[in-house]
């Protein structure tokens, strides 16, 4: 998981080429970060840095490679091209193994749920909790009702109703629920708030600032700037598989953002890395 | 079973028409529906022939199921992947000439070698499968359709390799008495006390451990439904199978048969239920790019079940071999894997894969061999047979697919 010596040396890649500046300075880096779907050019050549314990929002109009970026983080699939620096350090995230490994959690904007299996048994999903070889249902499931019970979700009518027979912002919520449950590092969220009703909304935004309060990094993706200027410290804009800008929340406005978002440039706006190098 | 809340339909001891048709259209009917129309099946058969439910016809009945719920078993492993194996009957065959051709005919390997190897030869096939699906992205129902012919060569090479015409017949004990063994009067009692006693401690448990971790748990008195129900099953049973069946010597007990289908079903179950493995083998069936993004090996876990549909199709070709009394070149493989998908269906489980559990193939089972071996007793002909269970097949996956409409509101 962490550098080997020959990926260490060879940090350049296809990348810009621009290792991270200072150590432990940023949680996650991306140097370059391409990917291709056979001749669809998705992402094209994108530079970002995550500090640890501050809530970035990542914003784009549709298609612009939001989904594809964070799903390249989670090590849904390897980078095209590209290099991932974490805590400074370079690493291959090419498996959701991977990105577990280091500490990411990911809510994925379909969710990701297996609708045939119940709340609980969705929440440990491949972290299940085990008394030799046998899961350890009680723990599980009381564990499971804390969780959802801090993050007031007060809906649902059983744990162990099937998945399949939640409303979209219930599954929602379990989705959110289960990428906080464990001790994670970095949490991205893909449209975590999409399907939720008002008060669930606010309690999605309660806990994303909870979350950096607690030292953990946030990535969110969200159409809803209104939201976005809530909760974010930074701010990330892309427009057709590029990064076109980033930097410190204060620095954008409305008016910028969605000019950003529409046309990729706004006079006045922070450039995205690549291009401050 | 059921850890819903007390307040659910699940728990309440009445539940009305509205209720149960609204179970049926979710796939959460259990077993009720699938149990009354058994017993209809039944009452008809009694009417129609007075044999049918005499010790001896029941007990036959009960051996001829043997095969259908096992090799439905082993279609169930691939059935909750959302996978399917075409080429189970003749994988069973394998098996058992296998078996019966080298613990006996002119090599007399001892039983305990034997057995043991017939069984890794299904499991490697069910491997062998499984990498074919999974390294080469095949559809798993071309992959076994392709081993249906072949493993139906493979067959027929072996058994006409032996120079005995086409049929190996079967000496050696052991084998022999799997199916046509009987337990003594007295160990039909303690296997089938000890069966229900373990089910009842096991329930109750389970329940009071819930109960004492404060989650939902059970009314007793459903507890106590559940526990009487499959007490007086095990009663009505060891007394049909400790009754003479036999007219001019002593025939009684418990066919060996039964207790192994016991073991394999509660095998099954307690890997499904209770491991990481039957969890994953579950999500794989409802979402499995789910449960790759949760960072599961989702491959290994595929490549186990068809490991263990192979294994469980061994099993099966040992009793088929058994009741048999050896292996002939013109086992209808083709057939066999109908009835075990049939019987896996109608209990219950789904051909879409993610939904359900061993028990399945045994109430299947016993259905189709009810079908089979009533309407011989009542003198129809194979063709009313035939239809007969289609019609039987066809109602259940209706319900199936039924119950995923109503299910599936997200996919
Ligand atoms: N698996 C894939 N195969 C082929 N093309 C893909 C794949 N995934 C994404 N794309 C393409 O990549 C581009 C970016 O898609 P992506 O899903 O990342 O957009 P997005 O920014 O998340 O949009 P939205 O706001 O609508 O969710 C789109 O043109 C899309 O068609
Ligand atoms: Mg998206």
């Amino acid at each position: 998981m962490t550098t080997t010596p020959e990926s260490a040396n060879s940090q350049t890649g296809n990348g810009s080429g621009v290792a991270p500046s200072k150590k432990s300075e940023h949680l996650l880096s991306l140097r370059g970060i391409a990917k291709h779907f056979g001749a669809v050019q998705a992402l094209k050549h994108v530079d970002l840095d995550i500090p640890a314990g501050k809530v970035t929002a990542l914003i784009g109009d549709n298609g612009a490679g939001k989904s594809t970026l964070i799903k390249t983080i989670s090590g849904i699939w390897a980078p095209t091209a590209g290099d991932v620096f974490w805590n400074g350090e370079q690493v291959k995230v090419h498996t959701p193994g991977d990105a577990s490994a280091l500490g990411i959690s990911t809510v994925y904007q379909d969710l990701a749920l297996c609708d045939n299996l119940d709340i609980v048994q969705n929440m440990y999903l491949g972290h299940e909790e085990t008394r030799g070889i046998t899961l350890d249902e009680i723990a599980m499931e009381l564990n499971t009702k804390k969780v959802l019970k801090d993050l007031s979700v007060s809906t649902v009518k059983s744990v162990r109703q099937l998945v399949g027979s939640l409303s979209g912002g219930q599954r929602q919520a379990v989705a959110v629920a289960r990428a906080v449950m464990r001790d994670t590092q970095l949490v991205i969220m893909d449209e975590p708030t999409a399907a939720l009703g008002v008060s669930q909304t606010h309690q999605v935004l309660e806990l994303i600032k909870n979350l950096s309060d607690r030292g953990i990094a946030v990535i969110v993706i969200s159409h809803n700037l209104t939201d976005v200027f809530k909760v974010a410290d930074r701010l990330a804009v892309m427009h057709l598989g590029t990064l076109v800008s980033s930097g410190d929340i204060s620095q954008y406005d409305t008016t910028s953002a969605v000019e950003l978002i529409t046309t990729g440039e706004s006079k006045g706006a922070p450039s995205s890395l690549a291009s401050s190098h | 079973m059921s850890k819903t809340s007390p307040d659910s339909t699940e728990a309440t001891p009445r539940f009305t028409v509205g209720d149960l048709f609204k179970r049926l259209r979710t796939g959460n009917s259990g077993l009720i529906p699938i149990l009354v129309g058994l017993a209809a099946l039944v009452a008809y058969f009694d009417i129609r022939s007075h044999v049918f439910l005499s010790a001896a016809n029941v007990t036959n009945l009960f051996i001829q199921a043997t095969v259908f719920i096992l090799l439905g078993m082993a279609e169930i492993w691939l059935l909750l992947l959302g996978e399917i194996d075409l080429s189970i009957g003749f994988v069973a065959g394998i098996g058992a000439s296998t078996a019966v051709i080298l613990v006996d005919n002119k090599y007399h390997w001892p039983v305990l070698v034997v057995l043991p190897l017939a069984l890794a030869v299904t499991t490697l096939i069910g491997i062998l499968h499984g990498t074919l699906v999974i390294r080469l992205r095949l559809p798993s129902f071309v992959v076994t359709l392709a081993g249906q012919l072949g493993w139906a060569g493979v067959l027929i090479f072996l058994i006409d390799h032996q120079g005995t015409g086409g049929v190996v017949s079967l000496h050696e004990k052991v084998l022999a008495d799997l199916v046509n063994g009987n337990l003594t009067p007295m160990w039909t009692w303690i296997v089938s006390v000890g069966s229900v006693l373990l089910a009842a401690i096991f329930m109750i448990r389970g329940q009071a451990k819930r109960r004492a971790a404060g989650l939902e748990s059970t009314p007793m008195a459903i507890v106590a439904l559940k526990i009487g129900s499959l007490v007086i099953a095990a009663l009505v049973l060891v007394l049909i199978f400790n009754t003479d069946r036999a007219t001019f010597i002593v025939l009684h007990g418990m066919p060996f048969a039964i207790p192994i289908d016991i073991f394999i079903l509660l095998a099954g179950s307690f890997i499904l239920n209770k491991t990481k493995a039957g969890r994953y083998i579950y999500a794989i069936g409802g979402n499995s790019e789910a449960v790759r993004r949760a960072g599961v090996n989702v491959n290994r876990y595929r490549l186990l079940a068809f490991a263990l549909a192979g294994l469980t199709a061994g099993i099966a070709g040992l009793l088929y071999a058994s009741r048999l009394g050896g292996i002939s070149d013109g086992i209808d493989g083709g057939t066999l894997v109908l009835y075990a998908v049939a019987a896996a269906v109608i209990g219950g489980t789904s051909l879409f894969g993610g939904r359900g559990k061993m028990i399945h193939a045994v109430i299947g089972g016993v259905i189709i061999a009810t079908i089979y071996n009533g309407m011989a007793l009542i003198g129809m002909s194979a063709a009313t047979q035939y239809i007969a269970t289609a019609l039987v097949l066809l109602a259940a996956v209706t319900i199936d697919s039924v119950a995923r409409r109503g299910n599936g509101t997200t996919r």
